[in-house]
């Protein structure tokens, strides 16, 4: 970042041009994107905390976005509560697995990239516009996920020309997928989705839905190491994030653990959680 | 015979000023007024989309007068500025004072540079803080002079009067709707004759520290602006006005008979219903120059 000596606002910043924070920085203070470092070739992947499980899931008017709260270092437990959702805007949320420093970085480069083309523009980017942003903030970062430090976010939206929430996945290399009803990221996916599967339906209420989240949440920890279930003894619990035409909410601490609680004593008369139907 | 052409520095100076003067004095006014939960902005702006009210940040605010390029260029670096401070250090470290002086600097240098036109612009720069007392408010005007303004602010137009309006029935921990009120009432006294501006032509905006969200900044949109005007029509003549302005005593924030925007909800929807929502007047000009060219406006 520079600054003209005299205190005078620089060049660059009286320059009109284009509405996007990435980019300005790009020309401005390339420094401060993620993506510009030089790494040498070692592999990193076990050397920084990764954040796990993130799952998605879209209800009637809305979306829900639950991660759970673990960071792993190799086979260390980096952080017990870390937070790996959070809102992007007003009308999205996004979360990531993968590499916890890049991701968190990622986050914030993201939510200011939004918010700097609503004031500069002074109405919102669509939601399509906001996920294609993402895909050139991941693209920017491809040389270290070849290394090892890969960031896979999940994003997910109230879209006001449908009314209702979408999702939208990624790959390392940026590619941007819209996924239907439910989708998870990260090391403990695999299991929740198996979960997902069986309990999702389309006419959930929102907390019904979280409720879908935390049991696939617990169904990743059950079965990846790397996936935290909710710290019973701590009371630490997964973030939950709603978005709905009045916006994005964060569950209250209160409604997940009553959440979380029920499904605990369930699990105790049915460890593998609740059956589904055979037919 | 060639004599030297020589022009004092004083004079020189000067005359700078006097063509930024009569550029801003051009427009009309747009008011900055602290109530009790924030602060009020009030432009008389006829575009719905050429903002001369603009969030900058979290808790500031950016409001100016004059040519429109050339405020909406400051505006832009000043939420570039205030973003990448953010980013790189933190929301908290985002402050009004370093984006006032950043703008400070940038006037004056052009203001006294050979080269360049002075810019005949004047902008506030506001920033609220968690009670009345940490509110700041900055007035730099084209020579990057730069004052920190406590109560209520005026630029462009004819302020003076404008401002002398305010300063007569101005009492500091006002309602937002008698805030409201004054700065629509103030506008329109700013020439020979009283006006009586209409929500169409009005552009509002509040910086409101009871917002729950992070940013304070929030327009008011021309059917709530309607509303909250309608509302208190009938005290809108300037004796009931004076009498109602100065009544809130000190002791009570929200007091006087002003209600603020929240009023009763059954109450609210009625008035919305018969509420005159102003017909749209002259719309064929969609994109209105923000400085009303109107001839009728005396300097």
């Amino acid at each position: 970042m520079t600054f003209d000596a005299s205190g005078r606002l620089p060049e660059a910043f009286l320059v009109p041009g284009g509405s996007s924070f990435m980019d300005f920085l790009a020309g401005h203070a390339p420094d401060l994107l993620p993506g510009r470092r030089s790494l040498g070739s070692a592999d990193f992947s076990a050397d920084v905390p990764h954040g796990t499980t993130i799952v998605a899931a879209t209800f009637p008017g809305g979306v829900v976005m639950a991660g759970d709260r673990r960071a792993t270092m190799g086979n260390i437990i980096a952080q017990r509560d870390i937070e790996k959702v959070f809102p992007a805007d007003e009308y999205s949320a996004v979360a990531f697995a993968g590499s916890a420093g890049f991701g968190i970085e990622m986050v914030r480069l993201f939510q200011v990239e939004l918010e700097h083309y609503e004031k500069l523009e002074g109405t919102t980017l669509s939601l399509d516009g906001k996920a294609n942003r993402l895909s050139a903030l991941i693209r920017g970062n491809l040389a270290m996920a070849m290394q090892g430090l890969a960031v896979v976010p999940l994003f997910a939206g109230y879209d006001e020309d449908i009314k209702g929430g979408r999702i939208f996945s990624y790959d390392a290399t940026g590619g941007r997928y819209e996924e239907h009803h439910f989708h998870s990221v990260g090391s403990g996916s695999l299991f929740a989705r198996g979960a997902l599967k069986k309990l999702y339906r389309e006419d959930l209420s929102a907390t019904e839905c979280a409720t879908v989240a935390v049991q696939s949440l617990i169904d990743a920890a059950d079965d990846d190491s790397a996936t935290g279930g909710p710290d019973m003894l701590r009371r630490i619990f997964p973030v939950i994030g709603v978005v709905t035409a009045d916006g994005y909410q964060r569950l209250p601490e209160d409604e997940v653990a009553s959440i979380v609680d029920s499904v605990w004593a369930a699990r105790h008369e049915r460890p593998d959680g609740p059956a589904s139907s055979l037919t | 015979m060639s004599v030297p052409f020589y022009v004092s520095p004083e004079q020189l100076m000067r005359d700078r000023a006097d063509f930024a003067r009569k550029g801003i004095a051009k427009g009309r006014s747009a008011i900055a007024l602290q109530y009790a939960d924030g602060i009020l902005f009030v432009a008389e702006n006829r575009s719905p989309a050429l903002h001369k009210v603009a969030e900058i940040y979290d808790r500031m605010a950016f409001a100016a007068v004059g040519r429109y390029n050339e405020f909406e260029n400051l505006r832009i670096a000043g939420v570039r500025l205030a973003d990448m401070r953010g980013y790189s250090y933190d929301r908290r470290d985002v402050t009004g004072r370093a984006l006032a002086n950043a703008y400070a600097q940038t006037l004056g240098a052009i203001f006294s540079s050979g080269g360049e036109k002075p810019l005949e612009v004047e902008i506030l720069v506001a920033e609220i803080g968690n009670n009345t007392a940490q509110d700041q408010i900055y007035r730099l005007t084209y020579d990057g002079s730069i004052a920190d303004v406590r109560g209520y602010a005026v630029m462009g137009g004819p302020a003076e009067q404008v401002a002398d309006y305010i300063g007569e029935h101005y009492a500091e921990g006002i309602s937002l709707a008698g805030a409201l009120r004054l700065a629509v009432d103030a506008l329109g006294h700013d020439g020979t004759e009283v006006r009586q501006l209409e929500p169409d032509q009005l552009e509002v905006a509040v910086l409101d520290r009871t917002r729950s969200q992070m940013r304070k900044f929030k327009r008011i949109s021309e059917e709530t602006l309607a509303r909250i005007l309608s509302e208190s029509r009938p005290e809108s003549s300037p004796t009931t006005d004076a009498g109602t302005h100065t009544e809130p005593a000190a002791e009570s924030v929200n007091g006087g008979n002003y209600e603020s925007g929240d009023a009763t909800p059954d109450s609210s929807t009625d008035a919305a219903d018969d509420a005159p929502v102003a017909p749209p007047v002259e719309d064929d000009t969609p994109v209105a120059p923000p400085e009303d060219p109107d001839t009728s406006n005396p300097l």
